[in-house]
């Protein structure tokens, strides 16, 4: 079918190709003039838009990788196994956008390389290093799976097959230890980061908002794909990957209250502050809500709401990292509002997910054959040719 | 007053500068000097922060003169963090920075709580810039450029434990004239640099109400958990991978079983099995 269609430049390829020159000029500013000419960066504020969203929620938003790869080879609930590439492919797209993202963000980013062989391991950021390291080598590999089915490539698919449990148990010890991590980052600022935020167990907060932010991505995917590509996922799936999620939200909203209290900061969400404005979107809009709507089994049961509840999710994590990154950390230091160069790289990386999402999803076997999915999937050939 | 019983650090060599902001009268001698001593060419009047130009500067503050500079922690939180140990302590105190290492994520910018490492956003090849408490002179046996210029002694070179007495004999014996507090005896674990002051030092824009330990402790107690996820994480995931593994064999064992058997005895309905 899609062989036969003449190419289309549609209004969505228009989009892609206009966030593509954009990019493209910032990163010709950025390597040719320095990071101050296309950033709001500044000695006071180091970090923004490019660490708080490429980089914390990239990987955030990758998590499907290893939650849904654990779920499916280590506890052997085959009905899941439809989801694994489609989640893979994600978190394989995710991990690769954020090393370009870092590419940008770095001030030396061909020293990129120096924490595998200048070692420290007292810092959050080598432990970061050597686990997005590994695990994006990882993913590569489980994604390999896809390509070499796709080439036919029998033999490799054997030691693919062969090597793919261990592949998996370390990916969800490699995502365990980073994603949390992320977390870890922002203990070393007792004294700027906003009592909202700033907790002692901001790696658990940042594992279980990694572990909801992973399964809802994959929702949401499972919907766009469906309107773009005309594939996606059985609604029976879909609803049970809603439950999860339901479950997962339960967990952190309760263990985020529960922290909030324990520190005697809970009083400070309700101050007419900036600070408190914005964690009551975050926690309300991306964390109760969700919650609260799929907690009703109408919502789990129609594909509208558990897309619904599960883009609250998203944007409602997206905010939470940016609070951590950025609003929490301006009182301290100052306000920072990204710049247009900032702006401008993020969506160039969205639209590069985008991009390679939809053509991975055209060319290779991510979704099961439409009819009748043989379960445990002899390598039926996607219909793409 | 106390003795700082967690800087085992402290050796009693242990280099420091004691910068008594009561006899400071601004004359931004130290400036030059510190310029000058790194082949810096800033314009002097034109230096209004700390900067990859300017490593150290007096701030005027109501009518008090405040030195910015590194405070070279005991512990410091930027060799802490720095991922490829392009920060480092030398044995006698100075936290110095290696350009070679860095790879330019800036985590000792956001980490340091006296907010002092500067960066060369403007560069297309950037580095971080701090002061480096003249370790280069030090090795020669001179003293900090800074400390050799002032005219007044309001910043003296010695070893800690000297000047922290020294610090507290000046505070007991002009009670009036000092804010009771050495300044980085013991913040953040403890500082090289030790500050006094006429006025309560969050006045003068330094961070209040800083830990006592060293920032550091706070992300070790994170990942110094890395062993054990990755040992007993691993035995965990390996033996969830196991017993599932081996639950779906017996059961297809059983069912196999079952249908042989019913093949054999004919159809019979109704098996006992749960």
């Amino acid at each position: 079918m899609n062989g036969i269609r003449k190419p289309r430049f549609g209004f969505w390829s228009a989009v892609f190709w206009i966030l593509m020159g954009f990019g493209v000029a910032t990163a010709f500013m950025r390597f040719t003039r320095g990071l101050g000419s296309v950033t709001n960066l500044t000695d006071t504020f180091p970090w923004g838009l490019w660490i708080g969203f490429d980089i914390l929620c990239g990987v955030g938003l990758a998590a499907g990788g290893f939650t849904i790869t654990a779920i499916v080879y280590l506890f052997h609930l085959e009905r899941f196994r439809p989801i694994a590439r489609p989640a893979i492919l994600t978190a394989f797209l995710g991990y690769l956008l954020v090393v370009v993202g870092l590419m940008f963000d770095l001030g030396r980013p061909w020293n990129i390389w120096h924490p595998l062989i200048m070692w420290n391991p007292h810092s959050v950021m080598f432990e970061i290093a050597w686990c997005v390291t590994l695990y994006t080598t990882v993913l590569a590999l489980e994604f390999s799976g896809m390509v070499f089915e796709k080439l036919q490539w029998k033999r490799a698919l054997r030691i693919q097959h062969a090597v793919v449990i261990p592949l998996v148990i370390l990916g969800v010890i490699l995502s365990t230890l980073h994603q949390s991590s992320l977390g870890a980052l922002y203990l070393i600022v007792p004294g700027k980061l906003h009592p909202l935020w700033y907790t002692d167990r901001l790696p658990v907060i940042f594992w279980l908002s990694a572990v909801c932010a992973g399964l809802a991505m994959v929702i949401v995917e499972s919907r766009l794909s469906a309107r773009a590509l005309g594939r996606h996922l059985e609604m029976p799936l879909i609803r049970e990957l809603g439950r999860a999620l339901l479950g997962a939200l339960g967990v952190l909203t309760v263990f985020r209250l529960r922290d909030l209290y324990a520190r005697g900061s809970l009083a400070l969400a309700f101050e007419p502050t900036y600070e408190a404005g914005l964690f009551q979107i975050e926690f309300l809009l991306g964390l109760v809500l969700p919650f609260a709507l799929l907690a009703f089994p109408r919502v789990r049961a129609s594909a509208r709401g558990l897309y619904a509840a599960s883009l609250l999710t998203v944007l409602g994590f997206i905010t939470h990292r940016l609070n951590v990154s950025i609003t929490g950390l301006e009182s301290a230091q100052h306000r920072y509002i990204p710049a247009v160069g900032e702006v401008l790289v993020t969506l160039m990386l969205v639209a590069l997910g985008f991009g390679a999402f939809k053509l991975a999803a055209k060319y290779l076997p991510v979704y099961p054959p439409v009819t009748g999915a043989a379960p445990g999937g002899a390598p039926a050939n996607v219909r793409s040719k | 007053m106390s003795t700082n019983t967690r800087s085992m650090k402290i050796s009693t060599n242990t280099k420091s500068m004691l910068i008594d902001i009561t006899r400071c009268v601004g004359c931004g001698a130290c400036t030059e000097a510190c310029l000058q001593a790194h082949g810096l060419t800033t314009n002097v009047d034109d230096i209004k922060d700390l900067s990859a130009g300017a490593l150290t500067f007096v701030s005027e503050q109501g009518d008090l003169y405040v030195r910015r500079m590194c405070m070279h922690c005991l512990e410091p939180t930027c060799v802490s963090v720095c991922p490829v140990g392009a920060l480092h302590q030398t044995k006698d105190g100075p936290v110095i920075y290696d350009a070679s290492r860095c790879l330019g994520c800036r985590y000792c910018l956001q980490a340091c709580p006296f907010n002092v490492p500067r960066y060369e956003w403007d560069k297309v090849v950037p580095g971080v810039a701090k002061c480096d408490f003249c370790v280069t002179r030090q090795a020669q046996g001179l003293q900090p450029a800074c400390a050799e210029a002032c005219p007044e002694a309001a910043t003296v070179f010695g070893t800690r434990d000297e000047l922290l007495a020294e610090a507290h004999r000046r505070i007991n014996e002009n009670p009036d004239a000092y804010y009771p507090h050495a300044f980085g005896e013991n913040e953040v674990g403890g500082t090289s640099m030790l500050i006094l002051s006429p006025v309560p030092f969050d006045t003068l824009g330094y961070p209040r109400a800083l830990p006592h330990e060293p920032l550091s402790t706070r992300t070790w107690a994170s990942l110094s958990h890395v062993p054990d996820i990755v040992t007993i994480g691993g035995a965990m995931l390996l033996a969830i991978w196991w017993i599932t593994k081996r639950r779906e064999e017996v059961a297809r064992v059983e069912s196999a079983e079952r249908i042989a058997a019913q093949n054999s005895n004919g159809v019979h309905p109704g098996g006992g099995h749960a």
